[in-house]
């Protein structure tokens, strides 16, 4: 952690690992991505790994995090995060591996690659923001768009007739992953459980044991077009009554 | 498989995907990456059973989407990666080449062509010379060197690599599936033996070296002058780079009153035509650009200088056609086409085209 106080005044505590030439950073005022990555920053800060670590982010909004950490890191294209960072790990296993993105690029174009790294268990972190929509492209349905969810493409409210119900993230990759993954739902509405699920996943990549991924139940204001209150009440009850939030698979820890 | 070795050199017969996963252990790849289709999948084959003996790996991915981006992954940190893929699965690869254009990657596609459009055969053809010079939302800023015999694809795969990791845009092997399937002999050797030196890779992340400075990359720009500084940037640098990179071959130019104009394998059938024309007192010209990307633009307008007409035959609906109407533009000479999408062309086909005109 760095000092506190600066002028005698309190300041926020930022993580070590971000970098802070590039901050404030540039998500909207309320913006879940934010919250995620400061999980993420002080997650690697306990684990002291900021030298090992390649971060990879998707297009969508992740992409405004392209140098948002004191690390290498790559913006790749949208979907295609899992393979980059899947492709660096086979080829340096000595690296950290994260992969971050939205709902659109891991579970709509990208579930390809999700399915089949996790399949594999590839020894790398998959980061995932749900925030009910595609964000960037402004405010469209996504694969995790609520049932009768008003969105851009779906204003008078998805119909599960005609797009089908949200999209599990975590629970499919549970049911495929192999033995030595670990899965779970964590939310910006509860910082300290999803550092620690981010953590878990960390440590499960640096402990070589398998596939980790950590879908994080995230906001929207800009394009729920929800003030302060209405922003937090649809992640903690809407978002939390569909999604649920917790651990799916964590690997049984090795004998002797 | 074939019971060869790399030390120094050997003759040896082999198919011309065998030859290519061998040429990758000359160059010391160190991963390979790829999705099957045919007829590129012997490389795969024959490189699965060569790397473990070299210390070498390879990923089978979900798709050539993946095996593009996977490669990408690959070669940001430091390693020499390359894949392979042809028809449908090059159109799926564009989308990675266009990442490695915009993001300096040295990244290394073998494509061994089939026919086309869609899924077409699996057999051959010239149809995605057009996809792989130019493929993309952008301006093609790669490197294409089509290919003709098997000792071109052992060679220029090594160049490949080397040419990657020299200029960092894209380099593409485009052999078809004729040179992937037909077995022929070669010499293959150890690169440093012969006195070709292999270009030292780096790493652009995921180094950790004490007090190394962390790199951002990315590919995405937020204004249209910050994407002008970067496109015209890589454009004058693929124009350096164009100048040296170039290769082309030219036999009986000079006075030539009809040149041939073909390349990849056609080019052998065009060779051949040439000097059964030549020996029958005939003013004919061959003309192969071995870079189709650059074009030697330059070096074709010299060649047909005193010819009176061009003949360009290529197995496709004038994909090599366009690139030579854009290297003759305003040069006064006839352009007679000889366009056979999907099918082979051979030495006896050209010479009765050649005696029509
Ligand atoms: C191949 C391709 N298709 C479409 C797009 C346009 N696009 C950019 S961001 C985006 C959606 C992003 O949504 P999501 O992944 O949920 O991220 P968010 O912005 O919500 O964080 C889309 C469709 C693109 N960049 N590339
Ligand atoms: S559009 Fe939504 S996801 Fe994107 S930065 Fe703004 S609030 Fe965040
Ligand atoms: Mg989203």
């Amino acid at each position: 952690m760095q000092e506190l106080k600066e002028n005698n005044v309190l300041q926020p505590a930022i993580p070590r690992s971000w970098n802070e030439e590039t901050k404030p950073h540039k998500f909207c005022p309320g913006c879940g991505h934010g919250i995620i990555l400061k999980a993420l920053g002080e997650a690697i800060d306990e684990l002291g790994i900021i030298d090992q670590v390649v971060f990879g982010c998707d297009i969508g909004c992740s992409l405004l995090s392209w140098d948002f950490f004191a690390c290498d890191s790559v913006q790749t294209h949208h979907g295609r995060t899992t393979p980059t960072i899947t492709g660096m790990k086979r080829a340096n296993s000595d690296i950290v591996g994260i992969a971050y993105m939205g709902d659109g690029g891991g579970y709509a174009i990208g579930s390809q690659h999700l399915f089949n790294a996790a399949v594999r268990n590839e020894r790398i972190t998959v980061i995932l923001c749900n925030n009910c929509n595609y964000g960037m492209t402004g405010g469209q349905m996504a694969p995790t768009t609520l049932p009768g969810m008003k969105t851009e493409t779906s204003p008078y409210g998805r119909d599960v007739n005609e797009t089908g119900y949200p999209t599990k993230g975590p629970e499919m990759v549970a049911a495929v992953a192999p033995e030595g993954a670990y899965v779970a739902r964590g939310s910006i509405a509860n910082v300290r459980q999803l550092k620690g699920f981010i953590k878990k996943a960390l440590e499960n990549q640096l402990a070589g044991s398998g596939f980790s991924f950590v879908e994080c139940l995230s906001s929207c204001p800009t394009n729920w077009r929800t003030n302060a209150k209405q922003t937090w009440e649809f992640v903690e009850k809407d978002m939390a009554e569909y999604f649920k939030v917790g651990e799916l698979r964590i690997p049984q820890a090795k004998e002797g | 498989m074939a019971d060869v070795s790399l030390k120094g050199e050997q003759r040896v017969f082999m198919t011309g995907n065998e030859v290519v996963a061998w040429a990758a252990v000359a160059a010391k790849v160190d991963i390979m990456y790829g999705y099957p289709i045919t007829p590129q999948n012997e490389i795969m084959h024959y490189w699965t059973r060569l790397a473990p003996k070299y210390g070498k790996k390879f990923l089978q991915t979900e798709d050539e989407i993946s095996a593009g981006f996977t490669m990408l992954g690959g070669v940001m940190t430091g390693r020499k990666a390359f894949t392979a893929t042809a028809g449908p699965g090059n159109v799926l690869m564009q989308e990675s080449a266009g990442m490695a254009e915009m993001m300096r990657l040295p990244a290394v596609f073998v494509i061994q062509q089939r026919g086309g459009p869609s899924t077409a055969t699996v057999i051959y053809a010239q149809q995605e010379t057009t996809l792989t010079a130019f493929g993309g939302n952008g301006e093609g800023h790669r490197l294409v060197y089509s290919t003709a015999t098997h000792q071109e694809l052992f060679d220029y795969t090594i160049k490949a690599f080397n040419s990657a990791w020299t200029y960092r845009f894209p380099t593409f092997v485009l052999g078809d599936g004729y040179q992937a399937k037909m077995r022929e002999s070669l010499t293959i050797y150890e690169p440093e033996a012969k006195g070709v030196k292999l270009v030292q890779q780096q790493a652009l992340v995921g180094e950790n070296k004490p007090g190394k400075k962390f790199r951002h990359l990315r590919n995405t720009y937020n204004t249209e002058d910050e994407l002008y500084e970067v496109v015209m940037a890589n454009q004058r640098e693929w124009d350096v780079m164009a100048k040296k990179v170039v290769e082309w071959s030219a036999e009986g130019c000079e006075d030539a009153e009809v040149v041939m104009v073909t390349h990849g394998v056609v080019s052998r059938a065009a060779l051949s035509a040439y000097q059964q024309l030549r020996a029958k007192g005939k003013k004919a010209g061959f003309f192969r650009p071995i870079t189709v990307r650059p074009f030697p633009d330059q070096q074709l307008a010299d060649a047909v200088k005193g010819a009176k007409k061009v003949l360009v035959a290529e197995s496709a609906y004038g994909q090599l056609l366009k690139m030579v109407k854009e290297a003759l533009y305003g040069k006064n000479v006839e352009l007679v086409p000889m366009l056979r999408p999907g099918i082979g062309i051979t030495t006896e086909e050209l010479i009765e085209e050649y005696n029509k005109l």
